[in-house]
Order: C-alpha cells, then structure tokens, then sequence
C-alpha cells in the first residue's frame, strides 16, 4: 500500500513538533538513573506541557507508580517503554468501542459539528474529496447559514472535490436546508450526505437547540438520520477541547471526533486526554492543508508516528 | 468566562480566610491547588512555576504570617501577581499623526481574525475614525467574500481582489484607495498561517514591511492550550507584534493563554472578543480580569456598559421621574429593553461583587420575558395607572401574555415595592444609592 506508507511519512512528519516535544522532555526523564520523586515530577511537567492535562498526567503518574512497585518499571528505558506502553493502553481503550465497523445505509448522513474555527467546512471538503476517490456519490449540504461567505467556501470545496453541493440561503433555517438535503439526496440515489454546520461555541445553549432541532428534523427526512455526528476538535485547543466534547456530546450523542490542525505545531497531547476521559473513537485526522491530508484515524499508526524512533 | 478557575481559586481563597493563624503547611497546600488550578486553566507551564513560586515566598513572608488576616493578605498576593502577569495596566490605542493608522491582523487559522478584523473596524468608528478593511487573506476559499459581507454589514469599506495571488499587491492597491474612502485607519487581514511555515511567515514580513502597520495584532483563540505561548513567541520574532487580540472568550475558556502570553512574551492583551455580534470587542483591563478571576466582580466594566447601552436623556428623564414618584410600568417597559441591550443576564451578575457564585437561576433570562410579556398584554393606561388594574383585567392581562394571574399578582406587588423604594432613595435616606440613580433597578421574579 504504497500511498498509506506514504501518508505515515506525512503523518511522522506532521506529528514531528508534538514528538520531539513530548519525547524531547521524556528522553530527558528518562536519562535518569534513578526513580525519584524529582524523576516523577520532571515526568508529569513533560505531559502536562504536551497538553495531556493534569488529571491525565496524574493518571500516567499513578499507573508508573503501580507499576514500579510490582518492579515492571525501571529507569532509564524500562520508564520510557513503560510509559508509552501506558499511554498506548489508553488511546487503545478509547478506540475500542469504535471496533463495530460502521454499518453503510444509503444515503448514509452524516453532520459535522463543532466550536468556530475549528476547521468544520475545511475538513468536511477534504472528507467529500476522500469519499469521492473512494467511489460513490457524495453530497455536500452547505448548511452553515450564520457566518458570512460560509456557503460560498463549502461551494468552492464542493467543486475541488467534484462533489454535488446544496446550498442554503445566508440567515435561513438551517434545519430547513438540512431537510431539503436529505430528501434530494434519497430521490437522487446519493451514497452519502455531508453536512455542514455553523460553528457555535459549546456553551451557547440556544444555538445547541438549533444543532438538537436539525438533529430531530433529519431524523423526519429519513429514519435513522443522521446517522453519524462527528465533532471537529482544533489539535491547538488545551484543556477545553474536554468541555468541547462533553457539552457537544450531551447535547447530540456524538459518534465519533475529527482532529484537526495535528501538523507542525499542535501538542496532540489533547488526543490522549480526550480518549482518556471519553470512550469517543477519533475518526479521521488532518496533518496538513492539502486536500490529501486527512485520513482515517489509526491508533497503531499514531502511536507509532508519535513514540517510535526511526 | 473564566468561570471554572476562578470558582477553583475562590474555593481554594475560603480556606484561607477562615483562618486566624496561616501555618507553612497551609500554605504549601493551598499554593500547590493553586497551581493545579492554573494548569487546568491552560497557563503556560513555566509561568505556572514561576507564579507559584513567588507567591509562596511572599506569602511565607514575615508580614503576613504576623498579620491579623494572614488569608486575606494571601489573597492579595495572589490577585496583585496576577495582575501582574497579565500585564498590569490597559494601555489604550494611539492613532498615528500621519493617517491613516494601520492595523495588521495575524494569527493561526481558525483564531478568528477576519472576524476580529471587522470588529476592529466597527470599534474604530465608535472611536470617530473611518476604517478601511482590506482582504488580504488569498488562501482561504471564500475569505475575501466574507470580509467583504462584513464590511457590508458595518458600513465600511473593504478592499478586495477576487483572484488575486498576492497579498502585498493587495495592500498597496488599499493605500492607493484610501483616500478615495477618506479612510483615516486601515485593517488588514491575512491568512492564517501556522508560525512554522517558512513560506507564509516570510510573506507576512513581506507586508509587514509594505504596509508598515502602526499595529501588528496577533489573533489568538482564548481555548488554545499550551501551544499559546510558542505561537506567540514565533509571530513576535517573524513581524514583532504590538499586542493581541483574545477571542472566544464568550465560551468557557479558562484563558490560561490570556494569563501566559503577556508574561512570557511580553506583549499585552489589547481587545477581547466576547461574542459573535460585531460590536462584541471590547477592550482588555488587566486589573478588572485579575479582580474577576478571583470573584470580585468588575463594577467598572458593568458602568462602563451601562452607559453606552443606556442613553442620557433618560437617565436625567428617569431621576426627574423618581423624584415625583411618577415612574410607571411603560418607564419600567423601556427600562428592561436597555437593560437586555446589556448583554445577557448572566453575564452582568457576574461583573457584581459578591453576586458571582451565588448563582443565577436559571430561568433569569426567561423570567425577564416574563415580565415583558406581562406589561406587553397591558393597555397604555393601566401601564401609566397601574392601581386601575382588578381581578378582571389581571386575569385578562394572564391571558394575553401566556402567564398565570399569580405571575401578574407578584410584578404587579413587585412594582409597588420598587416605587416605595425608590421614594426614600430620593427623599435623601439612601445616600450611597445616588450614583445607581442610572442604573435599571430589575427585579426579575
């Protein structure tokens, strides 16, 4: 499979930042002859500043701690492989759930959602692009009727991944737009249908119900609609990406997150705190701005591009 | 904003004052939840430890172990050092003596800047100038087009290039039309870009030194976690920022990158965005945030609202009006409206002293609806007479406005309260009321 190697190059090459960040302060615990309480601490700095967040890290702590008295642990490369090991264990955990493959109704609906800025009519296009090539016919709902010139960008995707595009009207209902989608794509025979929302900060309860509102109403156009509710989480975020996906998901009853921005610079540690706290499988991650840059999300191929020494 | 550290360190904060006597151990203890709450709160590891640190020392310091409210003297350490670090005093904006004044927005994607370009340009009107917007951002499909329906939306200008490749081209062109618009201030912005792409952050020095900005504002999302600091630091180096500008803060970000960037870069933070209208920027008070974090409320930020969601002539018409005891319920009607031009409820208990944590119920909002509701269903005459209103008319007005009687028994009672009081607030018994004389005396069920 020569483009998925490939795209672990990218993907190395991406996480690089977060890697020589996060293992850059490892390596410097690890070079530590002894497991002391400056060792320890030293340790639980270097998470913490890869933004896995406190709890996370005082979580990594403990399970070193366990694990060095049932003597599983030494220092020096016994803590390096025993921490990964740890951190592997929970990002293995969380993805677990997100074993059952998906089943594929037709058209299969899926709704993007997230805070602003995340990145959601971006991704939504690169995704539109992926299905494209993955043959089938896809349908791009430009549906973020709130922010100026959202449509025109998700029109303009629309035509880069050479998909169909249904627009809505600037400030009309979006809910409506949705609908009208859903419907259009059923008589049209579309395989799948992609849909775009406005980008609302999670603690805005009214613009939640609108989101709840487009939620039940697509279930109207179609039973089972939408069948998937990802949310796009910004790698970049820090500790709130936590309240992001807890009020997204109580509101909507997520089925699975997009991380976004994961190149160059984001810690990513946000990954492993998210898995962590939440059993929400990560679907697909985008490494870059190229069209080609997201792919489906892979805990073997992420732990090994974030921990592994070439 | 800021809810959840500032819940934390007031937590922490009540510990320490129900002491008499503060040992070395009380100390080290409420200082180590401190730093855990900062860390939660996405401060900048560094800052944390540095934060910690001098708190510690000054707060095991013979001054305050001696005193007689050694919490109290600990939480002044804590909220002087915060102020400190987020960069002790506002400092307002100066326009340049040759205009126009330019201003240069950048940042990563997704930070908000074509927004907060907008809204800039909306400030600097309110500031009396007129702004020029320009479209400088020619990698995000649609970018241009939105800044375009942004200006439309305020008035103001934008230069654009559908289909133009060059940003500093833009620009200059911007310069050349300037006068044209008679614009005395010009935004500009660009594409988001990460700090390490080469590439992008040569072009950007490139229209720095083009355009030559009075400012150079950094647009950085309030939930950005631990990279906050390295973003900033790399846009300082590559185009030496003036300031930033935080968004989103309207969420529940915990603005940890609000508190690190000022520290570690040394560049303050200029504006704030807090909400997706485009006059929702407002400027940054170190001090005031400091005073909020711990629960201290922000009065002067609450005035400061007032008086532009509140216009003169009706504070003077409402004083004459509470002097003679004339104040009505259509006085009351038009006293609500302004009140909600405030911002939401919930944001303005907040700016209270001592009304943060003693929480809203929820249904404030609601309630306020209510009671709109209720006058709305009131002929004008029972608005002016309010005694007019019997059993008859009250079970009309509960009809008409969707509420029970008991809901137009309890305004109605509410009212009268109010009127009494304000009464004696005139007749000289409550001194200190005088200044709140502006102030819409809501009381919400």
């Amino acid at each position: 499979m020569a483009s998925g190697s490939g795209f672990f190059q990218r993907l190395r090459s991406g996480l690089q930042k977060t890697r020589q960040s996060l293992m850059g302060s490892l390596e410097a615990v690890f070079s530590r002859k002894r497991l002391d309480i400056d060792t320890l601490e030293e340790l639980e700095e270097a998470l913490i500043l890869a933004d896995l967040g406190a709890r996370t890290a005082d979580k990594v702590l403990q399970e070193v701690n366990v694990r060095v008295k049932n003597r599983t642990i030494e220092a020096g490369d016994g803590l390096r492989d025993g921490v990964i090991d740890i951190l592997r264990d929970i990002m293995t955990g969380a993805m677990l759930s997100a074993a059952e493959t998906i089943a594929q109704p037709r058209p299969w609906v899926l709704m993007m959602v997230g805070v602003n800025g995340v990145g959601k009519t971006t991704t939504l296009g690169k995704l539109a692009h992926h299905f494209h090539q993955q043959g089938g016919k896809s349908l791009l709902v430009a549906a973020d009727t709130f922010r100026a010139a959202a449509i025109e960008q998700a029109a303009i995707w629309s035509e880069r991944a050479g998909v169909d595009v249904i627009k809505g009207q600037p400030g009309g209902d979006a809910a409506a737009v949705a609908f009208d989608a859903v419907q259009a794509a059923c008589a049209r025979r579309m395989d799948r249908v992609l849909i775009d929302t406005a980008g609302r900060l999670h603690t805005k309860a009214p613009l939640m119900e609108e989101l709840k509102k487009m939620q039940r109403v697509l279930g109207r156009a179609l039973p089972d609609a939408p069948h998937d509710i990802w949310l796009v989480l910004d790698a970049t975020t820090g500790q709130n990406g936590l309240a992001q996906v807890r009020q997204f998901h109580e509101s909507l009853g997520l089925t699975g997150l997009v991380l976004t921005k994961l190149d160059g610079t984001s810690k990513g540690g946000i990954v492993i705190n998210v898995a962590q706290e939440f059993q929400l499988p990560i679907r697909y991650i985008g490494v870059g701005e190229g069209v080609d840059d997201l792919r489906p999300f892979d805990v073997a191929e992420f732990t090994a591009a974030l921990f592994d020494k070439v | 904003m800021f809810e959840s550290l500032s819940a934390k360190l007031d937590g922490i904060f009540s510990q320490l004052r129900g002491r008499g006597k503060l040992t070395e151990a009380n100390i080290k203890e409420a200082t180590r939840e401190i730093r855990l709450a900062l860390l939660e709160a996405d401060v900048n590891f560094q800052v944390v430890k540095g934060f910690v640190q001098r708190v510690r020392e000054q707060a095991l310091g013979q001054e305050v172990m001696r005193s007689l409210t050694p919490g109290q003297q600990v939480v002044k350490i804590v909220r002087d050092e915060l102020t400190t670090l987020m960069g002790s005093q506002h400092t307002p904006l100066t326009m340049a003596s040759q205009p126009p004044t330019t201003f240069l927005l950048v940042g990563l994607q997704g930070s908000g800047k074509t927004t907060s370009a907008a809204k800039l340009a909306r400030k600097l009107q309110d500031m009396g100038r007129r702004p020029l917007l320009v479209a400088a951002d020619v990698y995000r499909p649609a970018a241009m087009e939105q800044l375009r329906l942004l200006g439309e939306q305020i008035q103001t200008p934008v230069v654009v290039r559908q289909g133009s490749r060059d940003p500093v081209d833009i620009c200059r062109q911007a310069f050349e039309e300037a006068p044209q618009h008679q614009a005395d201030a010009i935004v500009i912005d660009t594409a988001g870009r990460l700090q390490i792409d080469e590439t992008l952050m040569q072009e950007l020095a490139e229209i720095k030194t083009a355009t030559n900005p009075r400012y150079t504002f950094l647009v950085v999302d309030a939930m950005t976690g631990q990279e906050a600091v390295n973003v900033a630091t790399a846009f300082n180096q590559a185009v030496s920022i003036e300031g930033v500008i935080l968004t989103k803060l309207d969420g529940d970000a915990r603005g940890g990158a609000a508190l690190s960037i000022q520290a570690v870069v040394g560049k303050p933070i200029q504006f704030v965005g807090v909400g997706e209208k485009l006059d929702a920027l407002e400027a940054f008070h170190p001090e005031r945030m400091a005073s909020r974090l711990l629960g201290m409320g922000d009065v002067l930020t609450l005035i400061e609202r007032a008086e532009q969601a509140i216009d003169p002539e009706s504070v003077a018409d409402l004083e004459s009006k509470m002097r003679q005891a004339s104040f009505t319920l259509e006085d009351f009607q038009s006293q609500l409206r302004q009140v909600k031009q405030m911002g939401p409820l919930e944001n303005l208990m907040e700016l209270i002293p001592g009304l943060k944590g003693a929480k809203l119920p929820v249904a404030g909002e609601k309630d306020l609806k209510k009671v709109e509701a209720i006058i709305g269903s009131m002929t004008l005459v029972e608005r002016r007479n309010p005694a007019l209103i019997n059993g008859n008319r009250r079970k009309r007005i509960a009809l008409g406005s969707g509420t029970r009687v008991e809901d137009v028994n309890r305004l109605l009672k509410q009212f009268g309260q109010m009127r009494k009081l304000m009464k004696s607030m005139v007749t000289g018994k409550g001194k200190s009321h005088r200044k709140w004389a502006g102030m819409p005396m809501v009381r919400p069920f």
